[in-house]
Formats: structure tokens, C-alpha cells, sequence
């Protein structure tokens, strides 16, 4: 199906045809607001920097409804080729207008305790969905990209934040180099399909690499250096080694964004890269995967053993949900591809959560990031704990939470295409993962607390994370609809 | 060109060979004339001033026993520089040192490459990125000054170097959307044709300077700093850090400098004329110019050229003769935070001119 | 012929100027070799007739970036024995990650893929031919959507360089213009009238 939708987007070098501008009114919209709100922000006092925050979630909001309101029904392309809008972009960036929201309200109480409550934030906030927004309609190499460079770039400065925390500033060189190493890889990847084919087009390109032999050897070199590229950028092993340093080191808010939307985008770049424009060189790719997500499963969840801060746990559990969305992917069959998408945005969704844990508990002028942190929550927040269970459970794939449907679901798409080994693989290393989450639990559930006062939270924060947790509940019991909707994007 | 090479040996050789003396002839017959001017552009400089601050200026020095007004002075000049030692600082990159002169003089020069005289004179005016061309060049000249500062090993010609580096990069910004301007009006890169847009019955309301009034000013300034002639020179800023960048530089070294900066003042305000001024076209209606010897003296031609050249000199000199040197950090706020602004505006305003063919420019 | 005689020398100069980059000890030779390098790239781009992405290149990297480059590593004292104390150390690995991506290069990027045997050699344009038109054609038509991306991140990175190098110091002084401009007579001098006192001090 994605194949022969892929071949309509040809670029018209000699007829050009005036770009219909409504189709990418979302984006366009977005820009103008994201200009808007960095001008606007500059004649906001101090005291009244709210407003900045209420025009950032107005701008998500208005970029929601014109996004659904443009949904065109199959897919449509314009630019000459290098926008396409379809059904599966649609469900992806509403999800990602979601998240961030959400991130901005989490994050909210977070900055203005520190003194980095700036209208910069939700700019470069605002910048990084538009980013991710391009990377999911991409149809071409060059707004694959450049919506990768926009979206990085907005990110290594939101890491970078807190100017006067130096974790952070270490944080976000790291990040920066081995980030533009992966653009590096990236670019010189698809230089060389640019070579062999001739097109940046990928749905010229999926054409093309029809006719080539299948172990063209400048096509494997460019796959190679592709799937670099889009590994590091997900933090996938062997190229994670950013992901533990930068989510330690990035503020809490920070590290709850990239860790949720960026993975969405992220997942869109896997879809169209590969499932799109290589559609016929999975044979190639599927290989590859295999190993990186292997490699995933079995380092972010040893690894995760040996952590004392929940940050950097954290981080090496994204690393093996890593491997386990990667699994969907290289199934190759719709049943995978629809699968990954169910993980990745209820992942995106858990994650984000599990990190406004940390913002909650933190006090002004200091982080809540260690394990120990988390000692005896059950006796400061029943609630709050039992929210964090949830969560937890979710993250270890124990029914009736959201985890187990999305685990079950990749899984099944693996057997499908008769690789029960991996499966087998992905369960046992699961296993062994579930072990540091229900670490969690039992520190908080059973473990002496150092201090007994009630833990504060501020109405705001109560609701949204006991409403995002309750979420991951929720759809766990019920999954079908946002199956049905992931399917249908697909179909 | 390459076949003939190949197929007849020996007639390509000789055609090969009599192309390449073309070149340097056209070259010779451009350069002595304009190092000449240099010359004598000093002389004017030390002239004028002079008489605007009622002065007399140099007079002593002429040829054969006559004084002439003193036009012999730039030649006495030029032989004293020349026979002066050229003194080596200690620890400076002997190299380098010697180098930063001639780059300066050589972009200086260089411009000139694509600068067409009138409508069919020019060394290689038919290349048709010539605009970009030029910016190029004109943008290296910095290199000279930065070299020099930091090769001769001195705080002070360090410090007119950085100042340099930055006045530069910042107008060069400015005079680079400026020409976007140009550019947009003429429709073409190719200073002849940009020239040839110019033209009309109407004189010198047809020239660019009208429709492009804003970019026009903003260019000249820009060049004035780009040249980092007074106003702007606080690369040289001879009461704060004593010369600048030329601090340590004696004999032909420093006259080389000396020439590259008088030669970049040339070619701006040749460029000058040439995009806003309409080159080597009359200012005259075409209706007043009547025929015979009167007609070709009225009439366009490279005359018209050389006299507004001169015209836009003489800017450069009571520039420096009326205006208090700018402190650095209001040079660097007229560079970004005026001049750009301004020309990005303007060149919305030249898009709408020429897309609603705004007579008598663009119709 | 002539056009290959200079493809060599400047392939040559490239050649050569890069490995001085990598190679001199002092910063800025480094930095002036770049320059050399960047240069000798614009010619060959040149001999390929895409003078526009020539000249951008000398007028863009040679003419701003460079300096900028110069103008910091001219103020820093980089000791670079120091920087280069593990090289002897890592010098085997290093070759043997150089010799691997040699031998990939070769075997990829060669004529065997990339010759004339592949590619038609391209058809050479008339000298009226404007390469910098056609890149304005496309870059503003085809490849609208991308160009406007290209702002939006030069964009980011202005916002992102601002927002982490600024900071408000207390106490700098600064000079407000409008206000110098807005200042009136009055707000500077005050004019006393006062009685005169001239009987008794004229005695």
C-alpha cells in the first residue's frame, strides 16, 4: 500500500505547478505563530511571561484544528513533491501537538523555580514540533533533513537552557557533536542514493531502486550510513552513548521532551525512509535492525540495572523501548508498522509521565533525579505512587496497562513474519527489564522514607499527571480505538 | 578553444599565445592608467582638504625646475618610499608580513577584472556573475589587513585588525543586500547590462540612484566602511593605537598599503557609478544632446564614466575632511541594526517597483 | 586541454593546501591554508560551470566565515603540541579506520559506479548560460519548501545563539539613544531667575 502511494510525488523540474499552500497550512500557521510569540515575547514584562506560555499552548491548539481540519484523506503531495500529507502524518503530529503541550504545562512550575521561565523556551519549543512536523510529511531527502536539523537544533539549545547548570552546558556539547556526526552519517548516506538513483525524491527513488540489482553495492553503502544516521538520532545501540549523558544533564523538562515528541518524529523518519522510499531493499535493512535492536533490548535493560539515578534509568529504558519499536518496523508488514506506531506514541505518551514524576517531586534549587528521591513516596503521595505504579507497570508490559498491549501487539507482528527467535529474544530481555522497574516499586512502596512530610503538589500537576497515568490505564483496557486509528493511518 | 588547440598545433599555439598578450595588454592599458590616478588621487586628497580647511596644501614640488602647483609631489612620494627600508619587527611572520600588503593591493585590483568602461571596453566585462564577482573580491581585502595586523606582532596593529575584521564583515552585509537591489532592478549580474538598464531619454533620472535611493546611500556609506576610510577608520584610529594595522610597516610595504587603500576608494566609487549612476551614460535628455564633436563631448562615453568616478571621490575627501572619527560600537550599530534593516525593507519596495512596472525604471 | 591542465593544478593545490591544514603547527596557518584550500575548491567548481556556488563560496566562506574564524583563533593562545599529545597513541587505530574507509571509498565511489559508463557525460552549456538563473529558478520554484526551511533553522540558530550567550550584567553602562535624542533644553540646564545682588558686592 505504501508503495504505491509513494510513486504520485514526482518532481516536476520543466512544469511547475503553483504549491497548494492549504495542504501545509499547519505548518505555515505554526512559523507565523512561533515568529509571532518570539516578537510578542519581547514586550511581555517579567511578571507577565505566563502570557508567552498561553500563546505557545494557543498556537499548538490552532495548528491542531487546522491540521485535522486540512486532513485530506489519502495521501496528497505538493511542493513539487517534498510535502506529503497523509493519513498517517495527520495521527502522528497530533500526537506530537499532544505530547508537547503536555510537556509545556509539566514544565511550566519547573522553569519558573529555576529562573529559566523564558519566552526563548517556548520558541525554541515551538520550532522543534515545526521541525518535527516537516520530518513527518517529508517526501524528499531535503526536507527529511532539514526538518531533522531543525528540530536538533532546537533541542541542543533547550538542553543548553540553563546556562548557569554546567551539567547541562556538557550535556549539550555532547549532544551537539555526536548530533551533527548523525547529520554527517545522514547526509553522506543519502549522497550516495543521490549518486546511484539520480532523485531526492523518495518516491522517484522507490521507483528507481526497483530496477537495481539488490546488492548494488553504492545502495548498501548509502542504506549503511542511512540507518547510522537514524539510529543516533533515536539512540539506538550501538549509538546511544548521547542518550544517558544528555537526559542526565538536560533539565527535567527538557529531558521529558526529548525523550516523548522527538521519538514520534523519529519513528515518522524510519516510516518514510525506509518503508517508503526503500520499501524494496527491506531485505537489506530488515538485517540491520535485527542487529541494532538486539543490541537495544539486551544494553538498555542490563545497563538500566546498574543505574542510581532515575534519569539515567530512564534513559537506558528508552534505549530498549527503542529496540523494541525498531522490532515493528522490521517486520516490514503493515501489522508492524501499525504495531510500532501503538508503542511509540503510548511510550511517548508514559514516558513524558514518568518524568513529570521527577518534576514533581523536585524543590526549587534542587533535582529530584536519584532513586533514593522516591524512598517511601507511597507514605508522602499515596496517589502520586500509585500513579508512578501505573507507570511503571506500563513500562514493564504488565497487563492491563497500555505496555502489555503495545509489547503484545510488536511481538505478534515478529511471529508473523516467522522470526519467533526474536521474539523470544525480546521477551527475555524484558524480563530482565521488568526487574529495575518493579525496583522502583518497591522503593516506594516498601521502602523507609529519609523525610515524612507530605509531598506538595500544585492542582495543576496533580491532575495532569494523574490524568496522563490514568491515560496509560485506560488504553490499556481499552486499546482498540487508538489501534483502529493506527491502522486506518496505515491502511 | 581546446580542439583547435589539439587539431592544428601550431595555429592554435599562436592563437593560444596571441590571446593570452591581448590579456595582459588590456590589462597593462587599464592598470598604468588607474596607478597613475592612485597617484594623483593622494595629491587631490592633500589638495582638497587642504583648501577646505583654507589651506594651501602641497605645492613645492615639481618637474624640470616648475613648480606646477606642486603636481610632482605623489612621484617624489612614491621614489622616497621606495628607496626607504622596509623594517622587519622582531618575532613577526616574515612571510606573512610581506604578504598582506600585496593581497590588499591585489583585490584592490582584481575588481577591476569585470568592469566594464563603456560599451564595449573591459578586460573580461562579458562574464556574467560579474556583480557577485566583485563582492567577492572586494570582500577579500580584509584578509590584507588581518594578516598584517597579526603578523607584525604588535598589540597595536593586532587590535586594528580585529576592529577591522569585524567593521568589515558586518557592511558587507549591508553592501552585498544593497546590490540585491541592483540586481533585482537591473534583472542581470553582468555590470554592462546592469549599466545598459540605466538607459533612457530622461538622463539622469533614468539611473538607478532614484528608484534605489535608500540602497544607494546605504552602499556608498558601507563602502566608505569598507574601505575603512574616515568616518570609519578606526582600523587605523591614529589617536588610539597609533596607525592600526600599518603600524609597524616602513618603505614600499606600507606604500603598497597605502596605494591598495586609495585604489579601493577608486574602484567604489566606480562601482558606484556604475550601478546607481548609469556608467558611462550622459546625464543629459537624450533630446539636448545634438550631433557632431559638441554631441560626442555631451553624449555618453567613457568620459561620463571617469567624471563621476571623480565626483563620488571627492565624497571619500570631504568625508574625511568634515566627519569626527565614529566610536566602534556605534559603527557596528549603524552596520546591523540600521543599514541592514533598511536595505531589507528597500528590497521589498524595489520588488514591488518591478513587478508593477514603475515607470520611467522598469517599464 | 587547458581546462585539464588546470583541473590538475588546482586539484594539486587542493590536495596540497589541505594536508598543510591538517599538518602546520600553527593555528593560523591552519587557517590561511583553509582559505588556500577553499579557494583552489572554487576553481575547480569553476570547470564545472556552476560559478555561482564558486563565487558564493569564496564571497561567503573565504570573505565572512574565515575572518570570523581568524578573528577568534588569532585571540586564542592554542598550544597545539598539547592538543596533539595522543597522536603518536592513537596514531594505529586512526590508520587503521583511514585504510578502512579508503578501501570502502574506492570500492564505491569509483569509475566502476560513478563513470562515464553510468552518467552521460554532461552536455556543455552555451556561454550565455547563467548558472546562478537557474539556481534562482529552482531554489524559488521546485525547491520552495526547503529553501523556506533553511530560514526557519538560520532562524533557530540566531534565537538559540542569542538566548545562551546573553546575559543582562548589572551596572554596564549603556547609551540609550532615543532618550538622547528625546532630551530637551530644559532637562539639562536650569535657568534661575534670581534677584540681583549687585548693590552691595558693586561697592
Amino acid at each position: 500500500m505504501l508503495r504505491s502511494l509513494s510513486c504520485n510525488g514526482v518532481v516536476m523540474t520543466n512544469s511547475f505547478t503553483i504549491p497548494d499552500f492549504v495542504l501545509a497550512s499547519p505548518e505555515i500557521f505554526l512559523l507565523s505563530m512561533a515568529c509571532l510569540v518570539l516578537v510578542a515575547d519581547l514586550f511581555i514584562s517579567e511578571k507577565n511571561r505566563v502570557l508567552t506560555y498561553v500563546l505557545a499552548q494557543l498556537s499548538l491548539l490552532g495548528t491542531l484544528i487546522l491540521t485535522i481540519y486540512v486532513a485530506p484523506a489519502e495521501a496528497t503531495y505538493t511542493f513539487s513533491g517534498t510535502y506529503v500529507s497523509d493519513p498517517m502524518g495527520t495521527l502522528l503530529k497530533t500526537a506530537i501537538y499532544f505530547i508537547t503541550a503536555s510537556v509545556f504545562l509539566y514544565s511550566r512550575s519547573y522553569l519558573m523555580d529555576r529562573d529559566i521561565f523564558k519566552g526563548e523556551y517556548y520558541v525554541l519549543g515551538l520550532f522543534g514540533v515545526l521541525g518535527m512536523m516537516i520530518m513527518v510529511s517529508a517526501h524528499n531527502f531535503l526536507t527529511i533533513y532539514l526538518g531533522l536539523e531543525l528540530l536538533s537544533l532546537s533541542l541542543y539549545a533547550m538542553v543548553a537552557f540553563h546556562k548557569e547548570s554546567m551539567q547541562a552546558s556538557e550535556a549539550a556539547m555532547k549532544y551537539f557533536i555526536l548530533g551533527a556526526i548523525a547529520s554527517g552519517m545522514l547526509l553522506y548516506g543519502m549522497s550516495m542514493f543521490y549518486g546511484a538513483t539520480g532523485t531526492l525524491d523518495l518516491g522517484e527513488l522507490a521507483t528507481a531502486i526497483q530496477g537495481k540489482e539488490s546488492n548494488d553495492i553504492v545502495l548498501i553503502f548509502g542504506l549503511v550510513f542511512v540507518i547510522v544516521g537514524l539510529a543516533f538520532k533515536l539512540g539506538a545501540v550501538p549509538f546511544h552513548m548521547w542518550v544517558p549523558d544528555v537526559y542526565h544533564g538536560a533539565p527535567t523538562s527538557v529531558t521529558m521532551f526529548i525523550s516523548s515528541a522527538p521519538k514520534i518524529a523519529g519513528f515518522a523518519l524510519f516510516m518514510r525512509l525506509l518503508a517508503e522510499g526503500m520499501a524494496d531493499m527491506h531485505a537489506g535493512w530488515q538485517d540491520m535492525l535485527v542487529i541494532l535492536s538486539v543490541l537495544s533490548l539486551a544494553v538498555g535493560n542490563i545497563i538500566a540495572l546498574a543505574q542510581t539515578n532515575l534519569k539515567r534509568m530512564l534513559a537506558y529504558s528508552t534505549i530498549s523501548h527503542v529496540g523494541f519499536i525498531l522490532l515493528g518496523i522490521l517486520a516490514g508488514t503493515t501489522d508492524g508498522y501499525s504495531a510500532s506506531m501503538f508503542y511509540i506514541i503510548t511510550y511517548a505518551a508514559t514516558a513524558m509521565a514518568a518524568f513529570a514524576l521527577i518534576i514533581i517531586l523536585s524543590k526549587r534549587g534542587s533535582e529530584a533525579d536519584e532513586l533514593d528521591n522516591l524512598k517511601g513516596l507511597s507514605k508522602r503521595s499515596p496517589w502520586i505512587a500509585f500513579m508512578m505504579l501505573l507507570l511503571m507497570f506500563s513500562m514493564t508490559g504488565v497487563p492491563p496497562t497500555v505496555g502489555f498491549y503495545a509489547k503484545l501487539l510488536v511481538l505478534q507482528a515478529i511471529v508473523n513474519i516467522d522470526m519467533v527467535w526474536l521474539a523470544i529474544v525480546a521477551v527475555g530481555f524484558s524480563v530482565i527489564g521488568a526487574f529495575y522497574y518493579l525496583r522502583v516499586i518497591k522503593m516506594m512502596f516498601f521502602d523507609e522514607a529519609d523525610s515524612v512530610e507530605p509531598l506538595e503538589v500544585s492542582a495543576e500537576m496533580n491532575v495532569m499527571f494523574s490524568a496522563n497515568s490514568l491515560a496509560v490505564l485506560f488504553v490499556g483496557l481499552f486499546p482498540g480505538a487508538l489501534m483502529a486509528v493506527c491502522i486506518a493511518a496505515l491502511a | 578553444m581546446s580542439e583547435l588547440f589539439d587539431t592544428v598545433w601550431g595555429w592554435g599555439e599562436f592563437v593560444w599565445s596571441f590571446q593570452i598578450v591581448q590579456i595582459v595588454l588590456g590589462i597593462v592599458a587599464l592598470m598604468v592608467p588607474l596607478m597613475l590616478c592612485v597617484a594623483y588621487l593622494t595629491f587631490a586628497e592633500r589638495k582638497i582638504i587642504g583648501y577646505m580647511q583654507v589651506r594651501i596644501g602641497p605645492n613645492r614640488v615639481g618637474f624640470f625646475g616648475y613648480k606646477l602647483w606642486g603636481l610632482g609631489q605623489p612621484i617624489a612620494d612614491a621614489v622616497k618610499l621606495m628607496f626607504k627600508e622596509i623594517i622587519i619587527p622582531t618575532k613577526a611572520n616574515k612571510f606573512l608580513f610581506l604578504m598582506a600588503p600585496v593581497i590588499s593591493l591585489a583585490t584592490a585590483l582584481a575588481a577591476w577584472a569585470v568592469i566594464p568602461l563603456n560599451d564595449f571596453l573591459g578586460i573580461a566585462d562579458e562574464v556574467n556573475a560579474g556583480l557577485l564577482f566583485v563582492l567577492a573580491i572586494t570582500s577579500l581585502g580584509v584578509y590584507g589587513v588581518i594578516i598584517a595586523g597579526w603578523s607584525s606582532n604588535s598589540k597595536y596593529a593586532f587590535l586594528g585588525a580585529m576592529r577591522s575584521s569585524a567593521q568589515i564583515v558586518a557592511y558587507e552585509i549591508a553592501m552585498g543586500f544593497a546590490l540585491v537591489g541592483v540586481l533585482i532592478a537591473a534583472g542581470s549580474l553582468n555590470l554592462r547590462e546592469i549599466v545598459e538598464a540605466q538607459q533612457g531619454n530622461l538622463g539622469f533620472l533614468d539611473w538607478f540612484w532614484l528608484p534605489l535611493l535608500p540602497l544607494f546611500v546605504v552602499y556608498f556609506i558601507s563602502g566608505v566602511a569598507e574601505t575603512n576610510r574616515a568616518p570609519f577608520d578606526v582600523a587605523e584610529g591614529e589617536s588610539e593605537i597609533v596607525a592600526g594595522f600599518h603600524v609597524d610597516y616602513s618603505g614600499m610595504a606600507f606604500a603598497v598599503f597605502f596605494l591598495a587603500e586609495y585604489a579601493n576608494m577608486i574602484l567604489i566609487a566606480a562601482l558606484t557609478a556604475i550601478m546607481f549612476a548609469g556608467g558611462w551614460y550622459t546625464p543629459f535628455p537624450a533630446a539636448m544632446v545634438p550631433d557632431g564633436i559638441f554631441g560626442l563631448l555631451i553624449g555618453s562615453g567613457i568620459h561620463w564614466f571617469v567624471i563621476k568616478t571623480a565626483f563620488f571621490l571627492i565624497f571619500f575627501l570631504w568625508f574625511r575632511a568634515t566627519f569626527p572619527r565614529y566610536r566602534y560600537d556605534q559603527i557596528m550599530r549603524l552596520g546591523w541594526k540600521v543599514f541592514i534593516p533598511i536595505t531589507i525593507v528597500w528590497l521589498l519596495v524595489v520588488a514591488v517597483m518591478v513587478l508593477a512596472n514603475v515607470g520611467p525604471w522598469f517599464d | 586541454m587547458i581546462e585539464q591542465i588546470s583541473f590538475y593544478v588546482f586539484a594539486g593545490l587542493l590536495i596540497f593546501a589541505a594536508s598543510m591544514v591538517i599538518t602546520m603547527r600553527n593555528p593560523v596557518h591552519s587557517a590561511l591554508f583553509l582559505v588556500m584550500a577553499f579557494f583552489n575548491a572554487a576553481a575547480l567548481w569553476l570547470l564545472l560551470e556552476a560559478e555561482f556556488l564558486a563565487i558564493t563560496l569564496v564571497l561567503v566562506y573565504v570573505g565572512a566565515v574565515m575572518v570570523l574564524f581568524l578573528f577568534v583563533i588569532m585571540m586564542l593562545d592554542i598550544d597545539v603540541a598539547r592538543l596533539r599529545d595522543g597522536f603518536a597513541r592513537y596514531l594505529p587505530i586512526a590508520a587503521v579506520v583511514a585504510v578502512i574507509m579508503a578501501i570502502e571509498m574506492i570500492l564505491v565511489v569509483g569509475p566502476e559506479h560513478f563513470g562515464l559508463a553510468q552518467f552521460a557525460e554532461p552536455a556543455r552549456h552555451a556561454s550565455d548560460y547563467s548558472n546562478t538563473k537557474e539556481l534562482g529558478n529552482l531554489l524559488y520554484t521546485v525547491y520552495l519548501y526547503p529553501f523556506e526551511i533553511a530560514a526557519a533553522i538560520l532562524l533557530v540558530a540566531i534565537v538559540a545563539a542569542i538566548a545562551l550567550t546573553m546575559r543582562r550584567r548589572d551596572g554596564t553602562r549603556h547609551q540609550k539613544i532615543e532618550e538622547q535624542i528625546a532630551v530637551k533644553a530644559p532637562d539639562r540646564v536650569r535657568v534661575v531667575k534670581m534677584a540681583s545682588e549687585s548693590n552691595e558686592a558693586g561697592e
